[in-house]
């Protein structure tokens, strides 16, 4: 019941309270009384009535005064503070109730405000909790993705569906060295990429064969549950992967897998370890060979020896000119092994050397920690004179170390030098290490023993000899010394390294300053959950894209020269996984297209073709839906490549323009600067297709919360309302 | 009646201690350098025994051995087979593929005759 209206009934029942009690005495007594009686009554009453009902009215007044305040203090009030309270639960957080009225209804409001006092304690020690954890957990997954970048092992974590959520540098250039092999035009890295199927690399059923044999692991409860499988790339590279399970951290996933929840640890993913042992596999096979051509080679020429031997053992009465005939056998068999022998040595010669495992590592990483470890040991500085910086050697770091601090030391001791300089170069398949001094010379006794004395300098304890060490390397070590000058060097020979592959920092980085290898909320995406349409905007994994063209006339045979498309997963644009790549027209470009995209003949010729671009780029957007700006015109160039190229996009296609058309139906021009002016986004390196890409990708992200707030949240409602606007009806 | 014996290698300087080996022995000794001489010959002397060499020019010494086995014609014709592999593999496909013996060089020349005359089945009254 409303308030003014309960106020209403208590006036009413004031009034009556106040004229009630009076009427009804009179009329009693009306009833009672005789008729001379009631005269004398109203003879008595009737002049005073004015005063009565004066009383009464001022009473009444009174009353109503009263009750007004009760009103106005118990009952508004506290409705206002209601009100208040309201507010502070939601629009303003830091209202407080203001302390007016009486005793009882201030204490209430004192209450109330220490009760959302100790909410608001509460909810920011909450937010500041979860602000805290989520920093830690932002920094770890940093931390994580940081030390995967650095393992020298290439790594890729996958869900059960096989997207892939993480990888690393390595994997990166080893995916890269596959594409190239397989015939790819240039490092577009088109394998790898976050929410990319890992199935494009490796057959499904090896990945299912070893998840298979995860679960049997994990089902008798093996403790470090792993296998692996070898399997050969298209080019014929041999890659050894070993797949590890990412076990679920916690059962409660209900919506998911509900019949799995049974086995306390069940599989969420997977991470596969790559191992390129084609170059391990192709030494072995070396070794193989060489064993062979030892062995069976020899084994012919022995018997050839061994037979003529014998026979003129066994019959002295042979006559002289057979006695010389087998006499040339054994000398020319003799010559041919000896000659066989230096040709295995001199071709196999990297296959003789020790099998001790060597790693390889910079040449001036090793020299660095040389230094700090003479100039920490002995005092001794040391320089370093000439290094080839891009040296890879490979040692057994610890042991080299050793032996080279070792020496230091011994000059130290033996000659009391002040300054030892190093020399690093390469030298055809071996690297010169040198160390250098100025002084007296070393006599081959004293070097002799150095050599062969174990190790035993302040705390340098080893059991190995310098040259066990230096054999260990397949190496050797002299002295040598330049009596002009007194400049007097040691010389390691020690084994170089093939170059490694360099890593990239241009292409690592670019301009981000986060590594976009890892997307671990692609775990809890599956594929089978909602078909295309009915999946969120924000979900979608996207190829946005662009290319720059001959001219505008697709029909007429104006042709596409360059693509440049980059993809966004889970609503970030990974700029890392971009596609850019010229395509050879195959015609003269007219110099207006010229003046846009810059792009002379001299560029595009002796680039590949479109036939050999466009499957490259099918293979780039895979599984996602394609964005562009102005799809429709850039589709039209790729559909009419469809019969000669026998690819077909057939993905959703989402165009900007005409997004832009839905979210502002009003505005003039949906031009791609002035979208992405309107929306805030600077931009930067137009009319390259890779940059206009990216700034249509920019502004379809920011995109999505408008078209959110338009009640448009799935790719099926998205497609619809573009359909919808006045530009869609414009065909190219 | 002096049994002839085919030698079968590619190697000049096995080929001269085999024969006069064998000469010597008392065998009539006649030589062929690669496989397809080999079958040549045999169709053409219908030799008692075969030194078979396996690794040669135009047909190896397990395909000579196969296309004798294949022919009942000369079923009687005994293979001793000699090469320079010595893996277990090999002697046992060599076996499989209808050899008499195996040899692995380098041999020893009496061990070659002693085997030569066991499987001709004359044993050791030369």
């Amino acid at each position: 019941m409303n308030a003014r209206v309960r106020y209403l009934i208590a006036l009413v029942v004031l009034g009556l309270l106040i004229t009630g009690p009076f009427l009804l005495t009179v009329a009693l007594l009306l009833a009672e009384i005789s008729q001379a009686e009631g005269q004398a009554l109203g003879d008595l009453l009737l002049p005073r009535l004015p005063i009565g009902v004066m009383m009464t009215v001022l009473g009444f007044a009174i009353g109503v005064a009263l009750l007004r305040g009760l009103f106005n203090q118990y009952v508004q009030g506290l409705l206002r503070m209601a009100e208040l309270m309201r507010l502070m639960l939601g629009a303003n957080r830091n209202f407080r109730v203001a302390l007016e009225g009486p005793p009882e209804v201030q204490l209430l409001g004192k209450a109330i405000n220490e009760l959302a006092q100790q909410r608001d304690d509460l909810l920011s020690d909450v937010e500041s909790q979860i602000r805290r954890a989520n920093t830690s957990l932002e920094e770890e997954k940093n931390r994580l993705a940081a030390l995967m970048s650095e393992l020298t092992q290439s790594v890729v974590v996958c869900n059960l569906d096989g997207r892939i959520l993480l990888y690393n540098n390595r994997a990166r250039m080893q995916f890269r060295a596959f594409s190239q092999d397989a015939g790819g035009a240039t490092g577009s890295g088109a394998l790898l990429g976050l929410g990319r199927s890992i199935f494009s690399v490796f057959d499904r059923n090896l990945i299912a064969h070893a998840l298979e044999s995860l679960q049997t692991r994990l089902a008798t409860a093996d403790s470090q549950p792993s296998t692996h499988f070898v399997t050969a790339t298209f080019a014929g590279q041999l890659i050894r992967v070993q797949v590890a399970p990412v076990l679920s951290a916690t059962t409660g996933d209900g919506d998911q897998d509900a019949g799995d929840e049974s086995s306390p640890r069940s599989i969420g993913g997977y991470v596969l370890m790559l191992d390129n042992i084609t170059r391990a596999v192709e030494s072995e096979t070396k070794r193989d060979e060489l064993l062979q051509n030892l062995t069976e080679g020899s084994r012919a020429a022995l018997a050839n020896i061994r037979a003529a031997v014998e026979t003129l053992l066994e019959y002295p009465d042979i006559e002289p000119g057979q006695r010389v005939r087998f006499l040339r056998i054994i000398g020319d068999e003799v010559l041919i092994m000896g000659q066989r022998l230096d040709k295995t040595l001199e071709s196999h010669a990297d296959a003789m050397k020790a099998r001790w495992p060597l790693e390889e590592m910079l040449g001036a990483d090793l020299i660095a920690a040389a230094q700090r470890r003479i100039e920490g040991k002995f005092g001794l500085a040391v320089k370093i004179d000439e290094l080839d910086a891009d040296l890879w050697i490979k040692v057994d770091s610890f042991s080299l170390l050793q032996a080279i601090s070792y020496l230091a030391g011994r000059l130290q001791e033996a000659f009391d030098i002040r300054l030892l300089r190093f020399r690093l170069v390469l030298a055809g398949r071996l690297a010169h290490l040198d160390m250098v001094w100025t002084g007296a010379a070393i006599s081959t006794e004293t070097l002799h023993g150095w050599e062969s004395e174990p190790m035993n300098l302040s705390g340098e304890n080893s059991p190995l000899t310098l040259r066990d060490i230096m054999d260990r390397h397949g190496g050797e070590l002299w002295f040598k010394r330049e009596s002009a000058t007194q400049v007097a060097y040691f010389r390691l020979l020690i084994p170089a390294a093939a170059r490694q592959d360099a890593v990239e920092p241009a292409t690592l980085w670019r301009g981000e300053s986060r590594p976009e290898y890892y997307d671990f909320d692609l775990f809890k995406r599956r594929d089978q959950d909602h078909a295309l349409d009915d999946r969120r905007l924000t979900d979608l994994t996207y190829t946005v894209f662009d290319t720059e063209t001959t001219g505008l006339q697709p029909s007429q045979g104006d042709e596409i020269i360059q693509f440049g498309a980059v993809r966004i997963v889970n609503g970030r644009m990974l700029r890392g996984e971009s596609f850019e790549q010229l395509v050879d027209p195959r015609r003269k470009m007219s110099a207006e297209s010229i003046s846009i995209h810059g792009i002379r003949q001299k560029m595009v010729d002796g680039q590949p073709v479109i036939g050999k671009i466009l499957p490259q780029f099918h293979r780039f957007c895979e599984d996602t839906v394609l964005v562009a700006h102005n799809a429709s015109f850039d589709m039209r160039f790729l559909q009419l490549k469809e019969e000669a190229t026998g690819i077909h996009f057939t993905q959703p296609v989402l165009d900007t323009l005409l997004l832009s058309a839905v979210i502002h139906p009003n505005q003039q021009s949906h031009k791609l600067e002035l979208i992405a002016e309107r929306l805030g986004i600077p931009i930067v390196g137009r009319h390259t297709a890779l940059g206009d890409a990216i700034v249509t990708g920019e502004v379809y992200l920011r995109m999505i919360p408008l078209l959110n707030d338009m009640g448009i949240h799935t790719l099926g409602e998205a497609l619809a309302a573009a359909q919808k606007t006045y530009y869609a009806r414009v065909q190219y | 009646m002096s049994r002839t014996i085919l030698i079968v290698d590619d190697e000049p300087n096995i080929v001269i201690s085999l024969e006069f080996l064998m000469k010597r022995e008392g065998f009539a000794v006649s030589v062929a350098v690669d496989g397809e001489e080999a079958l040549r010959k045999i169709a053409e002397i219908q030799p008692d025994l075969v030194l078979l060499d396996i690794m040669m020019p135009k047909k190896s010494g397990f395909e000579v051995c196969q296309e004798i086995r294949a022919n009942p014609a000369w079923a009687s014709i005994k293979i001793v087979m000699l090469t320079a592999k010595g893996r277990d593999t090999e002697v046992q496909k060599g076996m499989a593929l209808g050899a008499d013996a195996y040899v692995t060089k380098p041999f020893s020349t009496k061990d070659l005759v002693a085997k030569v005359r066991s499987v001709l089945g004359l044993d050791n009254t030369a």
